[in-house]
């Protein structure tokens, strides 16, 4: 069998950091789609108790150490940082761990910079820790979490680089009037 | 224009896709006359007040939705998930 070598998304791209804020390229590790099957969430739940998490209402996360659970829509969530359990019967589970690639934004002005990207409230008073949400970043399909004080962005690996270039690119203009004093 | 999402909430209207009136969640039997079938694909109200019609949520979970607004004051009354609705097969 020919050894593969697993390249991350954004291979050599270090962090940017401006006006405290910083938007870095992250491994999460493996990510697998869980889709309960209709009326399996329950035992879905009873299956993920071992590893501390249940499958997450719309909007939300659950997480434990490294693994978490994100909602990324109907009867669909992402468990990431961990291999699934055994779901046979009841849930559909697909590896999607070279399917995705991940930003981390942290810092005061992360959610100035989503505002200019995206059409959803980001500040900490409207996007908590628990939350996630489906919702585009420029044109591009996204997935965003908030952990530790950070929003996740979880961007289509073959658009990985538009998305490292839209966030920076925006991270930028912010810090050039900031140095305006605007 | 917002629309608010049973998962997701308020959201904007560029993360909606329009596909059309109501009309199309309910198909004519497939042995249904010509005439129906004429209808259901080609034939559409166009009112000036309340009207229904589909939406799907292509920027966020990806739910077909039916919503109910009104053409004249552009007031939505309500938005619901066509899945969640009765007779919905899931």
């Amino acid at each position: 069998m020919p050894e593969l070598i697993a390249k991350p998304s954004l291979d050599g791209q270090g962090p940017l950091t401006l006006v405290g804020t910083t938007l870095a390229p992250v491994s999460l590790g493996p990510i697998t789609s869980i889709a309960p099957f209709p009326g399996q969430i329950k035992a879905a739940d009873k299956a993920f108790k071992p590893l501390g998490l249940t499958f997450p209402a719309p909007g939300t996360t659950a997480a434990k150490g490294a693994a978490r659970m994100v909602w990324t829509g109907p009867d669909q969530a992402f468990l990431i940082g961990t291999e699934p359990p055994a779901l046979a019967g009841i849930a559909a589970i697909t590896d999607q761990s070279g399917g995705w690639s991940a930003l981390r934004l942290s810092g005061p002005r992360s959610a100035d910079v989503l505002a200019r990207l995206c059409p959803v409230d980001f500040r900490p008073s409207s996007f908590k820790s628990g939350q996630s949400a489906r919702a585009q970043l420029g044109h591009m399909n996204a997935v965003f979490w908030v952990e530790d004080d950070a929003i996740m962005i979880l961007t289509f690996r073959s658009m990985a680089q538009t998305a490292w270039d839209e966030c920076a690119h925006a991270l930028t203009a912010l810090a050039a009037r900031a140095s305006l004093g605007a | 224009m917002r629309l608010n999402c049973p998962l997701c909430g308020p959201r904007d209207r560029r993360e909606f896709y329009y596909f059309g009136s109501e009309d199309y969640l309910n198909r004519p039997a497939p042995d249904a006359l010509e005439e129906a079938w004429d209808e259901h694909l080609h034939l559409r109200a166009n009112p000036a007040g309340i009207t229904k019609d589909l939406w799907y949520h292509e920027g966020g979970c990806s739910s077909w939705l039916l919503v109910t607004r009104s053409t004249v004051t552009h007031e939505v009354h309500s938005v619901e998930r066509v899945a969640d609705r009765n007779g919905a097969q899931s």
